[in-house]
Formats: C-alpha cells, structure tokens, sequence
C-alpha cells in the first residue's frame, strides 16, 4: 500500500514538474517582454534592466527555473505584474468561491446522475429509461455556459421583469457571513454545472449497471431470495461502483474547466474568471500560479480516487 | 408425493430475430430424495427450463405447470417466489468465480441468505455459516469465514457455492452443470460431495449436465432434452444402458470411451436444429439415423415401456442395439524413426510482480523432455494450470522460454536467424481451442484460410482461391461458402476452418490445443473422426493436447501426462491406461466418469402409446 | 471426403455494412439526428448564399437600421430576421459563418485527435512492455493536466488563431480515446486468431493492420462521432473566453460571448439563443448519431433489450 501510494505520489510530482516545465517556457519562448509590460510603456531602457535584473530576467533560462521551481515550492511564486502583490495571496483570496462551487458541484452531480442511471439502466425500454436516456444526451450536447446564460435569462431575468426575485444574477457571498445568502447565490452555478456533468455519470452509471445486472453473481444474489433492491443497490451498486469512482478521477479536470466558464457567466469572482483576467492582462505570473494550483488540485483528487480504488475492490488490495 | 411435479411447460424467449421456443411441452417429476438428471447438449434447454421455473428469466413467456409442494411456481407473484428461493428451492451454478459476488466476503455472502429467510443475529449466522462451511469440506472455515471468492481455488469456491445452497437446508437443490468449469479430479469430489449432502440432509437434487457419464453414476432418474424437448425420461440405469430413444444411443456413441481406441466414431451427424421453427415431425428427425419419412411429417407420439421409460419417438422398441464396433485399431507401427519435434530440458519461469510491487517466480515448466515421431499423435494431458498449453505453444514459437532447447526437423530453434524461423513457421501449425476466438470475426473465411498462402507468398490470385476451396472441401465444409463470415459457421464448423487454415502448409507436424473441448459431444465426434480421416490420407503428425482422458486414449498413440510444469508419465496409449505407473496418472483415470457400455434392452416391452400435442 | 460433411446454413445473411444501414435507418432519432447535421452543413455551405439574399456582410455594421437609437441591437424582423448584435451585424449572416467554423474545427480537430489516438493505442497495446510503460505514462499525464486552464496559458502565449485552436483540441482530447484503443488491442491480441497468425508468420504489422485495426472499427467511427460534439464546444467555449477565433470573424462561441458581454442578453434574448440553440442542436445531433451508430454496429448493446421488452408486451396482449 505504502509502495503503490508513493507511486502514485511521484506520478503526482511529475505532473506537476512537467506542468511547471510546460508553462515556465511557454512564456519564454512566446513574444513581448515581461519588463516591459511591468514598467509600463514610459519605462526607460534603465528602469527595463533594472527591473529584469530584479527579476532575475538576465540569469540563464534553466537557471531561472531552477529559481523559480525553488521558490516555487515553498510557496512563492513571485508578483503580479499588474499590481505588483503576491501571487499566491492572490489566488487565495479566490479559492473560497471556487472550491464553494466545485464541491456543492460535486455533490448535486452525483445526487442527480446516479439515481439517473440506475433507473434508466432498471427498466431498460421502458419510458423511464428513455427519460433518462434523454437526459443523458441533451446534458451531454449542452455546452455550459449556453446553459449558464439560458438559466439566467429564465430564472433571474424573466422573473424579475415578472416583479420578483427568484434567483440573484450571480457574484460570490461568502459562506462565513451568511450559509442561507451563499447557498443561494451558489443554487443556479451549482445546477448548471453538475447538470452537465451529471449525464456524463448517469450514462456511466447506466452502462455499468446493464452490464453488473447481467453477471452471475447477481443470478445468485436472486437465487437466494434477495429483494429486487436489495439485487439493485447492494449487489449491483457494489460492483458498478469502482468504475464509477475511477471516473471520477478523471472528471476533475472536466470540472475545472467547466468552472472557469461557470465564474464567468455567473460573475464569481474565482480562481477561473482569475485565469481569464490574467490571460487578457497578459499576467503571467498570475497565469503560472493558477494552472500549477488546478494541477495540484487534479493530482491530490487523483491520488485521493486512487486510494479509494484499491480500498473498494478486495483483488487488488 | 413428488416434489416437484412439472407439467406441460413451455417457455418462449422473444428475441430479435424472432421467438426462441427454447422449452416445448416439458413433463417430469422428482422424487423426494433422489437425483434428478437433466442431460443435453448446449441448446436443448435444459437450464433455461430450471431457471425459468425459478423465476429467473425476465424475458422469457413461460405456461404450464410446475408444482413444488403443490404449489405452481409458474405465474407466482415475485414476493412469494422470493421466499421460496434460497429458502426452499436452492440454486448452484457452473462457474463458481463470476457465480459468487467478488466484492463480498463468502461469510458475508451465505449469512446474507440466512438473514433473507430467518430472523437470526449476525452471531449466530456467522456460527452457521461456520459449520455449514466445515460440512462442504472448507479447511480451517473460522479463519477462512472472511475471505474473498478470488481467494478460494475453482473447487474450493464451488464448495463455497453449495455450503451457500444448502445452509437454509432447502428441499431441493438446483445444480446446473456444477462441475463443468472445473478440473476432472475435483469434478469427482464436488459430485460426492452433493450426493453426500444428499443423502445427509435428505435434500432432493436436480442435476443439470452434458456429461451422460457423470449421471450414470450418481442419478436415480433422469430426463434427455434435445432442442426443447424431452426425448427420454425414465429410470437412470435403464436409459443410460439401453436408451429406448435414437438421440440417447446416438449421444452415448458419440462418446470415444464407448469404443475401442483407434476405432472410427459412430456420431450424430448434422447439428442442432433453430430454435426459432417448428418442424412438422420430430425435430430429431433431420439427424436420426432411424428416421423414416413419417418421422419428418408428422410429431412422434410418447412411448412408455414396462420398464418406466418413456420415449418420444415413432420406434416401437429400442433402436438396433449398439452398431457393431470396428475394433481393429487400425494405426499399428505407423510412427516412423524421424523426429519431428525434441524438446530438451525446456524451462519457462515467469517473473510476477504483484500489485504492490512484491516479486516473485512461477515456474510453468520445469525441465521437459518430449519427442515427437512423424505420423504419430501425442497426447499430451494434464489438469488447468499444469502448464501444457504452454508448452505447445512454446513448441510453435508463440511463447519465450527461459532454457532449455526446442529442435524441429533436427534444427535448433533458438540457433535459427528471423528469416529461418519464419520459413520454420510452415512446418509448425496449431488448431485452436476456441473455435470463436481463434478465427478473425472481421474477415471472410476465404481469406481466413488463405492466409498461409498469403503470409508464405505460395499461391495469389484464382490458385489462392482454388487451393482454399480444396482445403475446405477436404475438411467438410462447402467450398461455396468461401465468402462467408465466420459468424455464420456453427461451432463444430469453425473448428474445421481452423483446421483448414493449418493444413494449408502441409505443416510437418499440427499441434491440437484442445480442439474439442469446446464442442458438444456429438459435434466433438465428428471432428475427432476428421482429424484421424486426414491423419490416415496424409500422413500427419499431431501433438494433441486434452483433458479428457476418452478423448485422448481414443485418439493417440502414446500420451505425456503433466502435471505441475513436468511429465510424470509418458508411454503408450493402452499400457498407460491399463497400468498407469504414476500415482498421479491413476488419479486422473480414477476421477474420470466413463459412461455405461450399451446393452440392447431385454424384456422391455411397450405399455402405451400417447398421443402428444406441441 | 467426410461422411459426416455439415449440412448448408440455409439462412442467407446480409454484408455488415448492409445490416448496419438497416438498423441505423429503423432507428428515427438517428435519422432525425442526421437531417439536422444536413441542414448545419447547408447552413455552413450556403452562407455566402444567404448574405447575398439578405443583403448583409457577416462583418458590416448596421448602425441605422440594425439598432435603436438608443444603441440597443434589434430583435428579429423582416430586414434581421434573426436580429442584430451589439454592433448591428445581422445575426442570421454571422450564424451561417460561425457554422462554417464550428464544423471544420470539430470535425478536423476529431478526425486528428482519432487518427493521434489509434496510432498511440495501436503501439502501446500491441508492442507493450517499456514502449507500453511509456506510452500509458504520456496519456496519464496528458488526462490529469487543467487542459483549459492550459489552453488558455498556451492560447495567450502564442496568440489565438484557428490553427491553435485545433491544435489545441487535438491536443488535450486524443488521450481517453488512445486509452480505450490499448486496452482493446491489448484484448484483442490475446484472442486466439492473433496467435494463429503469429503461429503462421505473420510480423506485427500485418497483425496490426490485418487482424487488429479492423475489430476496432466500432469503438474507433463511433469515438469519433462523440469527439466532434466535444470538439464543437471545446472550440466555442475557447472563443467564448476570448481565445478562439479572433474577431470579428464570426464564430458561435465568439457570438455568445458578445451576449454575454455587459450582460447584453438579458435585453436582446436572440444573441443568447439564436447561437446557444444552434451549437445545443449540432452537437445533441452528433451525440444521437454517434448513439445510434454504435447500437447498429454492435447490437449486443442497449437496443436489443428494449426491443425484447416491447415485443415480450405486444406478445403479452392478448
């Protein structure tokens, strides 16, 4: 155990190495001068090399990386070239909206797409099913943000030209001041994104369950005189259920992404609509900072699914 | 009063192409205590009829009656089958590994049965499972109580299995081919082990199985199903020694432990018919060696004899005995001084990392020696796992092996440079076990069989395809199905396209890799009687590898019996069997179940003749 | 030679191809699914068409008759018959291109992403061992990357065009695909008719063309018509975010950004709906297509359970 989750861990690492590699010379190799962008336009040739001297912008390219990577790890990851703050605080002060969205996601998704799937998988042909199956299709094919702006328009908009208020337009409220008024404002980022993301894992799920409920073991399970519940959701949701959390590893990227549009549809201010500013601003430090933090993030959540992996299926244990 | 008491049952599975009518009119009882045999080859229904009287198959419309202790189980709501099964009615199915839920542990799995049909607290179910598991012969069960399927061996689990059937101490047991994915010596055991239980508990059993030799021994009464119909049913050691019905006798001759070895096969011939049609006459008809053209045209009627077989046939009495037996074994001294294949001191040793990085070795082969004649067959037989699969395929180049050497037609096959090897490929060719597997799904059989000639550059074009219609037609296969898919071709037939494809050489020697275990037994006798066909016209050499000792006896000159990565007996075909030298040799004869030889039916004397509607 | 020769298979079986366009032709929602993917494909061929017809250049602004005086677009009329946008560009012209640019970016990035994947899948799953180690490490590491986050990194380095785009696709979408691949090629290299042509000779890339590829013809048509629809809204969610297609070329993303921009939609409804339905409708079309593909090349799937169900109840009515 101690073996596999050090690999896992040193995968992990690598990732990230390659993903720091990655953005680290992007930039290097990608026009305009950071100097430049940080003086501003009426910075002289001296206050440019002074300022790339403090960077440590004259040093060899590998040199620089290996300072940067250095300072990296502790935490620092230099300044913003917009207002000259620290990168990490920056980003901080971003995580709550994001992580508030991604795990109240995380949580609707399942709700919604498990149930979804093992119905339509229970009857198969039935209207059931096809409601299900239809489901599964338009959240698939449904981008998230033209979700995103259709829920506005019907559920904020049109009920407020109408004189009420059903849901609020968007923005961020923290949690620590009122559980109710963020929840709230979260309610309509929250169903846009687990919607979508929700028919990937109903289909899954209905796929995974077809198959279980044709194996043996749940011939047996009936043999014994076991409740069609009982068949469904002990003997067959335990088998179904390893695929379903190896999936879940792989979504998490999936889940990112759909956040960085969510933030911008709704206005959160998170760590994606960050992204987005940054890469208008052309702040690349800023830029560096979010892609290594959505890296650590998948590979924590990977190792974390991989663990649960090898907990649920007694073979490999 | 029976137990279970059937009658008239029919059970229809509506399915794309139209609906299987895969149980027609289906009558028998079962005594109380006894074994009840249902025997058949793959098709004939006889599981679909045990589960669909279960309750077991959604989909399929069954009708009909079927009374377990008086009360019909056709038609009864979901609820109160529910508790009858498990609690009255226990099931046991063939492969014990995907029969039992991999992700509970089997004290989780038999207390769960318990507590379906019992108020009982955990503790006490945990101390029935407990004895329970100690009465089927489970090692250590308190320790073992906690433990996954994965960890159990294939017999073991199956023990698991019937310990699960039997804890709620049902009336009747339902074990559908329990021993079919299971190794010949462990066969035995289980099958003691249910008669054991048998007898024990006073549970009735329904034993479900192709093997009309295991039931030879063990049943009481016993019932033979062809394509949904019962054909014969009466007594077991009435129909099993003189079979009233051509289908019986036909399945009892297609077996080679009823000849003398070398002797040509007597098989059924043809294959079973759709399922989705209704023949006018009998549906044996078309197969039947006795059929006149009444049978074809009109439904036979039932025969019941004195002697409490019923038969489903126009013959008055039994068919005319067992056919004479060509007894002279007509291969003698055919093996000629030339090796084909020599295989010396051969190793292959694994290295196997465990999920957690825990290495170590598996020895498949330790140290063979083996020589192949020319014009000889070797048998080569051994349980699963005992690695002769392995070394026929190290023999044909398919699998490394750690030391040792490997000479074919007096050349080393390690010394030979890429382009030798290949050349060396045409002199070695293998028939494969599965006939599904071992044929390309995505590709016509002409270019199937055509392959050699392609991959060797030996013919293209029109004597491509003309030297492939001689090979099919060699083979017993019509030459204008060249076109065709192998999907279209039934079991017994793809094994001839493979056979096709690996004479296509003219290889010096063919390596058979259970060629037939995956055939019904009559289908079994006509490709066995192909192999000795082709074998006596050209002169081939076989390395035929099996687990069926019958088989291999009928078919080979001298036999290797493996066992654990070595040959602990290697000798002629008949010495070995009648004084087996190995201690381990004399297991597996023990262990294998040969069936009954026919005798004609003396004093048997027609009773009754009812008139039967479809 | 055989007395015991095997009687003739009477039944008269179709080519697989003909059975698959039988089936696919039954299944109406597939059917449905394709007329809608004809009409997006004429949308896309006629669009210099219907800019004639209408009179409007995808790009030319109308600031008198497209918009109010107040500087509000127009809603859909006799003249904009889908409505303007916020610079009084005719919605229905900019639809037309913006299909043109969906369609080739989903379907070029796809077929590379596919063509990437079975080349990838074929030689990890085939050759094994280190190549195999190395391989599976690759698509591990491209499957746990933010591939938004990186794109837009990579998009805002190297400056957004069409090209990067689909790189950019490409890129982040072959590794699920060549994961499905191996793991079939490494099933379908233990079956038995791989060994028979290893026992008869054959090297490994007549196995791999020979025998492999075409047993995986199923997975990688349909893996293919799912990657479009991924393909599409990949590319309309890059230009949503500013770092797709560069304006004022017309794109669907770029066009819903526009909307949303100053939450201009709220007040003009077509600019979210018009381009948000049309990118819904192709990409649940290719979805429903690539669902119905797969059930009419492998009916082993779903379809046939349902059929069973339907007839089991019309059999049951008396």
């Amino acid at each position: 155990m101690i073996k596999f989750l050090l690999r896992r861990i040193s995968f992990g690492v690598g990732v990230l190495l390659a993903l720091s590699l990655f953005v680290f010379f992007l930039f290097f190799v990608a026009p305009g001068d950071p100097a430049a962008m940080i003086g501003g336009e009426k910075a002289s040739e001296t206050q440019l090399t002074q300022i790339r001297k403090n960077l440590g912008l004259d040093r060899p390219l590998p040199e620089q990386y290996v300072r940067f990577l250095g300072k990296a790890v502790t935490g620092d990851l230099g300044f913003s070239y917009r207002n000259q703050q620290p990168v990490t605080k920056i980003i901080m002060r971003r995580v709550p909206a994001t992580l508030s969205l991604v795990i109240g996601a995380v949580v609707l998704w399942l709700a919604i797409g498990i149930p979804i799937g093992v119905m339509s998988a229970r009857h198969p042909g039935t209207l059931r099913d096809r409601l299900g199956q239809a489901f599964i299709l338009v959240g698939l094919s449904f981008p998230t943000f033209v979700l995103g702006m259709m829920a506005l328009y019907c559920l904020y908009f049109l009920p407020r030209q109408a004189g009420f208020t059903l849901f609020p337009a968007g923005g961020y409220k923290a949690f620590t001041s009122d559980p109710l008024i963020w929840a709230w404002h979260l309610a309509l980022p929250w169903m846009t994104l687990a919607l979508t993301i929700a028919a990937v894992y109903a289909r899954l799920t209905r796929g995974q369950m077809l198959e279980v409920m044709g194996e043996d073991y749940i011939r047996t399970a009936r043999a014994k005189g076991a409740t069609e519940r009982t068949v469904v959701w002990k003997h067959g949701m335990r088998a179904a259920l390893t695929p379903l959390v190896t999936q879940l590893g792989s979504d998490i990227a999936l889940l990112l992404g759909g956040a960085i549009v969510i933030e911008q549809v709704f206005g959160l201010q998170g760590v994606g609509a960050l992204a987005v500013q940054a890469v208008n601003n052309q702040d690349r430090p800023i830029i560096i900072g979010v892609v290594l933090l959505g890296g650590l993030f998948i590979v924590v959540a990977n190792i974390i699914v991989d663990v649960l992996y090898v907990l649920l299926d007694p073979r490999v244990r | 009063m029976a137990v279970l008491e059937v009658r008239n049952l029919r059970v229809e599975i509506p399915t794309e192409d139209g609906v299987v009518q895969a149980v027609r009119n289906v009558s028998f009882s079962v005594r109380p205590g006894t074994l009840f045999g249902i025997a058949g080859e793959s098709g004939s229904g006889k599981s679909v009829l045990t589960q669909s009287i279960m309750g077991l198959t959604p989909a399929a419309e069954v009708s009909g009656e079927a009374l377990f202790e008086g009360r019909n189980l056709v038609g009864m709501p979901q609820s109160e089958m529910r508790k009858l099964r498990g609690g009255k009615i226990a099931m046991v199915f063939q492969d014990p590994l995907s029969s039992l839920h991999p992700y509970f542990t089997i004290g989780a799995q038999i207390a769960e049965a318990l507590h379906f049909h019992e108020k009982i607290s955990p503790a006490q179910a945990r101390a029935r499972v407990i004895e329970m598991l100690s009465k089927v012969g489970i090692p250590d069960p308190a320790a073992r109580v906690d433990d996954y399927p994965h960890q159990f061996s294939g017999g073991m689990r199956q023990r698991v299995m019937i310990a699960m059937a039997l804890v709620l101490k049902p009336a009747l047991v339902i074990a559908d081919e329990p021993t079919t994915a299971l190794d010949v010596t462990v066969q035995a055991q289980i099958i003691e082990l249910l008669d054991s239980m048998r007898r024990e508990l006073g549970t009735t059993i329904i034993l479900i199985t192709h093997d009309l030799g295991l039931l030879s021994n063990v049943a009481d009464d016993v019932m033979i199903m062809y394509a949904g119909n019962r054909m014969e049913y009466g007594p077991a050691d009435r129909i099993l020694r003189s079979p009233a019905h051509p289908y019986t006798t036909g399945l009892c001759r297609s077996s080679p432990a009823n000849y003398e070895p070398g002797a040509k096969l007597a098989p059924i011939k043809g294959r079973p018919p759709s399922l989705l049609a209704t023949p006018r006459g009998c549906v044996f008809a078309p197969r039947c060696s006795e059929a006149t053209p009444q049978c074809a045209s009109a439904p036979p009627p039932l025969r019941v004899f004195d002697d409490g077989v019923e038969s489903l046939c126009w013959l008055e009495a039994a068919p005319a005995g067992a056919k004479p037996v060509n007894a002279a074994p007509d291969f003698a001294a055919k093996a000629k001084p030339e090796k084909v294949a020599e295989v010396r001191n051969l190793h292959l040793t694994y290295d196997v990392g465990g999920f957690f990085g825990e290495r170590r070795k598996l020895d498949v082969l330790k140290g063979i020696d083996l020589t192949v004649w020319r014009g000889e067959t070797l048998g080569l037989v051994g349980e699963s796992g005992c690695g002769k699969s392995t070394l026929a395929r190290a023999i044909a180049g398919l699998t490394p092996t750690t030391s040792g050497s490997i000479e074919l037609l007096g050349r080393d096959v390690g010394a030979l440079t890429p382009s030798e090897w290949r050349a060396m490929r045409r002199q070695v060719q293998v028939v494969f076990q599965d006939p599904y597997g071992s044929l390309n799904p995505r590709r016509r059989v002409g270019s199937i069989i055509g392959d050699p000639f392609r991959l060797h550059g030996v013919a293209s074009g029109e004597e491509r395809k003309a030297r492939v219609r001689t090979l099919m037609e060699m083979v017993g296969l019509n030459p204008e199905h060249y076109n065709r898919f192998p999907a279209e071709f039934s079991g017994g037939q793809r094994q001839r396209i493979g056979i096709a494809r690996a004479l296509a050489l003219n290889p010096s020697l063919i390596i058979c890799d259970e060629p037939v275990s995956a055939l019904d037994v009559s289908i079994q006798a006509q490709v066995l009687n192909l192999l000795r066909e082709l074998q006596q016209e050209l002169g081939l050499t076989y390395l035929f590898i099996s687990h069926d000792l019958s088989v291999v006896r009928h078919l080979c000159d001298r036999i290797a019996v493996m066992q654990a990565g070595r040959i602990v007996e290697l000798a002629e075909s008949e010495a070995l069997f009648r004084n087996p030298a190995n201690d381990y040799t004399r297991v597996l004869l023990n262990a294998s179940h040969v069936p009954p030889k026919l005798s004609p039916a003396v004093g048997r004397k027609l009773l009754e003749t009812r008139e039967i509607t479809r | 030679m055989s007395e015991t020769a095997v009687e003739e298979t009477d039944v008269v079986q179709r080519g697989a191809l003909d059975l698959t366009l039988r089936r696919l032709r039954r299944d109406r929602a597939s059917m449905m699914a394709l007329g809608i993917i004809v009409c997006v494909i004429l949308l896309a061929v006629l669009a210099p068409w219907i800019a004639t017809l209408t009179g409007h250049s995808p790009i030319e602004q109308f600031r008198e008759t497209g918009m109010t005086p107040a500087g509000i677009p127009v809603g859909p009329n006799a003249e904009f018959w889908l409505g303007t946008d916020q610079l009084g560009r005719d919605v229905l012209v900019r639809l037309a291109y913006g299909a043109r640019i969906s369609l080739l970016v989903g379907v070029l990035a796809s077929l590379a992403a596919s063509l990437v994947a079975i080349v990838v899948g074929l030689t990890a799953g085939y050759f094994g061992g280190l190549v195999d180690i190395i391989l599976s490490r690759v698509i591990d590491l491209v499957m746990s990357v933010p591939f938004l986050l990186c794109a837009l990194a990579l998009v805002s380095a190297l400056g957004p065009s069409i090209l990067l785009s689909v790189a950019v696709i490409v890129f982040f979408s072959w590794a699920p695909m060549a994961r499905v691949i191996r793991g079939q090629v490494i099933s379908l290299s233990r079956q038995e008719f791989v060994q028979a042509s290893r026992a008869l000779g054959a090297g490994p890339l007549s196995i791999m063309v020979v025998d492999i590829l075409p047993n995986l013809a199923v997975p990688i048509i349909v893996y293919t018509t799912m990657q479009i629809p991924s393909s599409i809204v990949f590319e309309a969610t890059l230009s949503f975010l500013g770092m797709g297609i560069v304006p004022p070329t017309p794109s669907w993303g770029g066009m819903l950004a526009d909307a949303s921009s100053n939450s201009l939609y709220l007040i003009a409804w077509w600019m979210v709906f018009v381009p948000g339905l049309a990118l819904l409708m192709t990409t649940l079309a290719f979805n429903i297509l690539g669902d119905g593909l797969r059930d009419a090349l492998d009916p082993k799937s779903s379809r046939m359970a349902r059929n069973l169900k339907r007839q089991k109840k019309a059999a049951s009515k008396p």
